[in-house]
């Protein structure tokens, strides 16, 4: 319209046009060189970096655990070891919706709300790019059911991998221990790249003190992966080194016996320790309530384990090493050594009335025999326990001496077992109670300490290594579970001077003899505490009783024992050592209480001394002496 | 004139030279970026046939046709654009229509379309173009500029508005309107960025910051950039590209594919590619100078500079200083329609090459 008449101006176009394809081809010149500057910075400045970058992605140096060291008991058998498992493991950042997850895999694998809110927990706190256990120890059909779904489950893999497996369960699980999940805290405590694929520690028992050779050492494989984290090849692989190789002092039968005998209590706690009185090598030792450790070794639930830790019957407490029981009259054998040696006559009596006071005091100090023992010396006052002929010798003595004897058999301090968190009882002293209560020592504490009761607290361990220096006439042996390695061979060998350090409690043999007639009489005379195990034993046995009073009786008051709720009921222990001449075996039992010494721990002795002698026990003898 | 089959048949040797040693080299990295699919690369090589005889049939219509077609081949686009909006498939994204054997995206087309409509708008008058003409010309941009941000295809739709914009500043239009334009640019920019679709916004910022996402956005620019600069000055070799080939390269075979070739023929492989290139473009620029009239003129110079900034924002974005926009390598990256568009847009220049009146 306007520009019909208008004559283009082709040369004017023609310039303006060229003018601006030179700026083009300028601007295209400098496109390219920053294309290139930019090729150059990445491709030659900075190569090995991306060179570095490059191989990282797809080469991966994964650490691979080490298979955790067997335990076996002295006589061979495996009291720890490991099965093959496979766990559902998931990487939370692979897995798009955790609910829809959860969702499909309970389709295909039985798992309840509880577990289902957990996985959900776990994917939801998970560390960034790191594969969490969703489901441990599937079975084998829950293997093929998710193998043949697994398209539906990005994300998720299966891993195969080894638990931890206790085959004698609850029977040992004080004693060994268990492995856990490692926590935040072990974190803490391990920094240690030996851990990096570890997915268990050692929590208690020999699990924990032997951790450190338990574990082993770390391996490695380097693996070629894809961008989904696929794995492609091995490249290369570092075995792990296994970890030690264990072998216990412990019996596996005496252990299973032990275990048993506390089981079939009728709802009772207690413990039973037994060691061998020539190396300290301790041949059994049971707590019981106990709990099933490979429940842990699989991922124990937060619910089951709530329930053990609130359960009043404490289930996970290791009454061996960790209960702490006034030891009553089992003490009274040590007491009289220590007279012995201070000048009392073996032929030194006392009479018994029933009851002692201390000069210038109205108080009664009450023999368990209501009527009296009468005339008592030494040896009988052993193989009856009579309170009255202790109280007087207490008195004579003095808390001095009392603390002094107490201490020399190992009393009032831990025995060094190589087990973690025992505890060591209380030997007290005026000066502990002048710190401990801030009060002042009263004769009257001085007379009930020589029966072992008051403040007195000894944990079974401590028991049965007494009764082991009773044994082996004043040779203490120190406790030990592990066997060291040099000594696998020559478990039963008797050249056992160099395991622990001997310290001898210095004493006349005539002494020891007086003490050793009495513990004897305890089971064989027909006057003693325990004869009811004594008639049907085939070896002799030297043991004594000890009935423990966790609440005082008022002074006049008659109670029968059915008035008294189970838990103020008196606890019931018995120590013993067989047999007599060359002992082999010492042995503590207590029963929290269980009643009388005699009536209930001694029994539990006879059956642990039958079994570790005749290699098995008659039902009907044990049943027989348990009604005495 | 000189080779009478040639020159009846209306084909630029050294274009045709060009487009068919950048096909060859796009199907050899293809093999390696499709972990070695013959299958695909055979899918590949026949989308580029189709693209040669499209390529062919356009060489033979004088640019005056092509010029008098222009209202016509637009408005059908838009219509297409329309239906894709409507119709389209694709993931997430609305880019594709079924026409049943085959699949294309309306969106590519306009790069051709676009210059087409604009040049031949501004050619009908003097230059340079007057105020009222200019404004019919950016109507007739942001018309399918909108249509394609809505499906939504930001990259594509940028490199749509510029070759328009690229037309009508080959116009002649004055360096003071320009300079206004980009002010007021600059001052409306802030709104563009609202109007911008979140995963938009979130690959600009990713650019700047690329480790801030490793496992997201920024994944694609950290992996593409390691595999270019592992490649080094020599390359992994073909088929050795650990990146590519363990799947740590996403959008492998199309979009990064300028990183698979980075990462297995090295900076040295990168030269020959951009001489390649260069082949096209300097040929490009030739036919655009030696042109007879404005239109011919316009049309050359804006396919041929379209070419060369598709190559160069694929390339940048590739080793991460562009946002990735979804701007595949023209004639390397695998995907029919852009083939066949760049091929297109070759018949386009043979075609305003080869109708060149005998002057003296």
């Amino acid at each position: 319209m306007k520009s019909f008449g208008e004559i283009r101006d082709s040369n004017l176009e023609r310039d303006i046009f060229l003018n601006r394809v030179l700026l083009a081809v300028v601007a295209t010149f400098l496109m390219v060189f920053l294309v290139i500057i930019r090729l150059i910075y990445l491709q030659v400045y900075n190569h090995q970096h991306y060179t570095t970058l490059s191989t990282d992605n797809y080469i991966k140096v994964r650490p691979v655990a080490p298979p955790r060291g067997v335990i076996y008991s002295s006589d061979g058998v495996m009291l720890a070891g490991n099965r093959p498992s496979f766990n559902l493991v998931g990487v939370p950042e692979k897995i798009g919706d955790t609910d829809l997850l959860v969702y499909e895999l309970s389709q295909i694998i039985d798992i309840d709300r509880i577990k289902q809110r957990q996985i959900i927990r776990t994917l939801d706190t998970a560390t960034r790019f790191a594969a969490v256990p969703l489901i441990t120890d599937l079975s084998e059909e829950q293997v093929a059911l998710f193998s043949v779904n697994s398209h539906k489950f990005t994300g998720v893999t299966i891993e195969a991998g080894l638990s931890r497996f206790y085959p004698l369960g609850e029977d040992t699980a004080h004693l060994l221990g268990y492995v856990s999940r490692i926590s935040n805290t072990d974190k803490v405590r391990l920094q240690d790249s030996n851990y990096a694929a570890s997915q268990y520690i050692g929590k208690t028992g020999v699990e924990r003190k032997q951790e450190l050779s338990l574990h082993g050492t770390v391996g490695s494989k380097t693996i070629e992966i894809n961008a989904e984290g696929r794995l492609l090849r091995v490249v290369d692989r570092e075995p792990p080194v296994p970890g030690q190789e264990l072998r216990l002092t412990i019996d596996s039968k005496l252990q299973r016996k032990a275990a048993s005998l506390l089981r079939n209590l009728d709802n009772l706690s207690g413990s039973i320790v037994a060691m061998d009185v020539r190396t300290g090598g301790v041949l059994a030792m049971a707590s019981y309530p106990s709990y099933d450790p490979n429940a842990f070794a699989s991922g124990i639930s937060p619910e089951l384990y709530t329930a053990w830790m609130n359960s009043p019957f404490r289930p996970l407490f290791d009454r061996s090493i960790q209960g702490q029981y006034p030891p009553g009259s089992t003490v009274k054998p040590l007491l009289a050594l220590a007279a012995l040696e201070n000048g009392l006559l073996s032929s030194h009596t006392v009479k018994c009335n029933g009851w002692f006071s201390l000069p210038r005091d109205s108080h009664r100090y009450r023999c368990w025999e209501k009527e009296g023992h009468g005339v008592v010396n030494l040896v009988e006052a052993i193989e009856r326990s009579c309170d009255v002929f202790f109280y007087s010798l207490s008195n004579d003595m003095g808390i001095k001496m009392i603390n002094t004897v107490l201490d020399r058999f190992g009393l009032g301090k831990a025995t060094g077992i190589d087990l973690p968190n025992e505890e060591k009882g209380l030997v007290p002293s005026p000066e502990w109670k002048k710190k401990a209560k801030k009060l002042p020592w009263y004769p009257g504490e001085t007379v009930i300490t020589g029966i072992g009761q008051g403040f007195l607290l000894a944990t079974p361990l401590q028991l049965a290594k007494f009764a082991a220096t009773l044994a082996n006439r004043g040779k203490v042996v120190e406790p030990f579970v592990i066997m060291q390695t040099e000594q696998r061979d020559s478990s039963d060998s008797e050249k056992s001077d160099d395991i622990s350090t001997i310290k001898n409690l210095p004493s006349d043999s005539s002494h020891w003899k007086v003490i050793n007639d009495g513990m004897v009489a305890v089971v064989h005379s027909s006057k003693g505490t325990a004869r009811g195990i004594g008639y049907t034993s085939k070896t002799k046995i030297a043991g004594k009783t000890g009935t423990s009073q966790v609440f005082s009786i008022g002074q006049d008051e008659e109670l029968d024992e059915e008035d008294i709720p189970d838990h103020l009921k008196d606890h019931a222990l018995f120590v013993a050592y067989a047999p007599p001449i060359n002992p082999q075996i010492a042995l503590a039992v207590v029963v929290e209480h269980g009643g009388s010494g005699s009536a209930t721990a001694a029994p539990l002795a006879r059956a642990i001394l039958d079994q570790y002698f005749n290699g098995k026990v008659d039902a009907e003898q044990s049943s027989l002496s348990a009604s005495y | 004139m000189r080779n009478n089959l040639v020159y009846r048949l209306h084909i630029d040797t050294p274009l045709l030279a060009g487009v068919i040693i950048m096909c060859l080299l796009g199907l050899v990295v293809l093999y390696s970026a499709s972990e070695q699919s013959l299958d695909l690369v055979a899918k590949q090589g026949l989308r580029m046939l189709v693209g040669l005889l499209l390529m062919l049939f356009v060489a033979q219509i004088p640019p005056q046709r092509l010029a008098h077609w222009a209202p016509l081949v637009y408005s059908g686009a838009l219509i297409l654009l329309c239906l894709v909006l409507l119709f389209g498939t694709g993931r997430g994204v609305q880019r594709w229509l079924d026409a049943g054997i085959f699949r294309f995206q309306p969106s590519e087309l306009m790069k051709l379309v676009v210059p087409l409509m604009v040049a031949s708008l501004v050619a009908k008058k003097l230059l340079p173009p007057d105020f009222k003409t200019i404004l019919i010309a950016i109507f007739v941009i942001a018309i399918p500029t909108f249509l394609i941000g809505r499906q939504p295809d930001l990259g594509t739709a940028i490199v749509v508005a510029a070759s328009g914009l690229v037309v009508l500043f080959f116009s002649g239009i004055s360096w003071k309107f320009i300079r206004n334009s980009l002010f007021f640019g600059i001052a409306i920019a802030p709104i563009g960025w609202f109007a911008m679709h979140e995963y938009q916004r979130q690959r600009i910022l990713t650019l700047f910051n690329p480790d801030n996402d490793a496992l997201g956005a920024g994944y694609h620019i950290i992996q593409s950039i390691i595999a270019v600069g592992s490649g080094g000055v020599f390359g992994k070799g073909w088929l050795n590209g650990t990146q590519s080939h363990l799947e740590f390269l996403p959008e492998r075979a199309t979009d990064f594919i300028f990183a698979v070739y980075c990462e297995e023929f090295g900076l040295i492989g990168v030269v020959v590619m951009l001489l390649g290139y260069s082949l096209i473009i300097a040929r490009g620029t030739q036919i655009a100078i030696y042109a007879q009239d404005t239109f011919g003129r316009l049309l050359a110079i804006v396919l041929t500079l379209m070419l060369f900034i598709s190559v160069f924002i694929n390339m940048s974005m590739v080793t991460g200083q562009l946002p990735v926009v979804g701007i595949p390598l023209p004639l390397i990256s695998y995907g029919g329609t852009s083939v066949v568009t760049v091929m297109i847009c070759m018949g386009v220049l043979m075609s305003i090459q080869t109708h060149r009146r005998l002057v003296f």
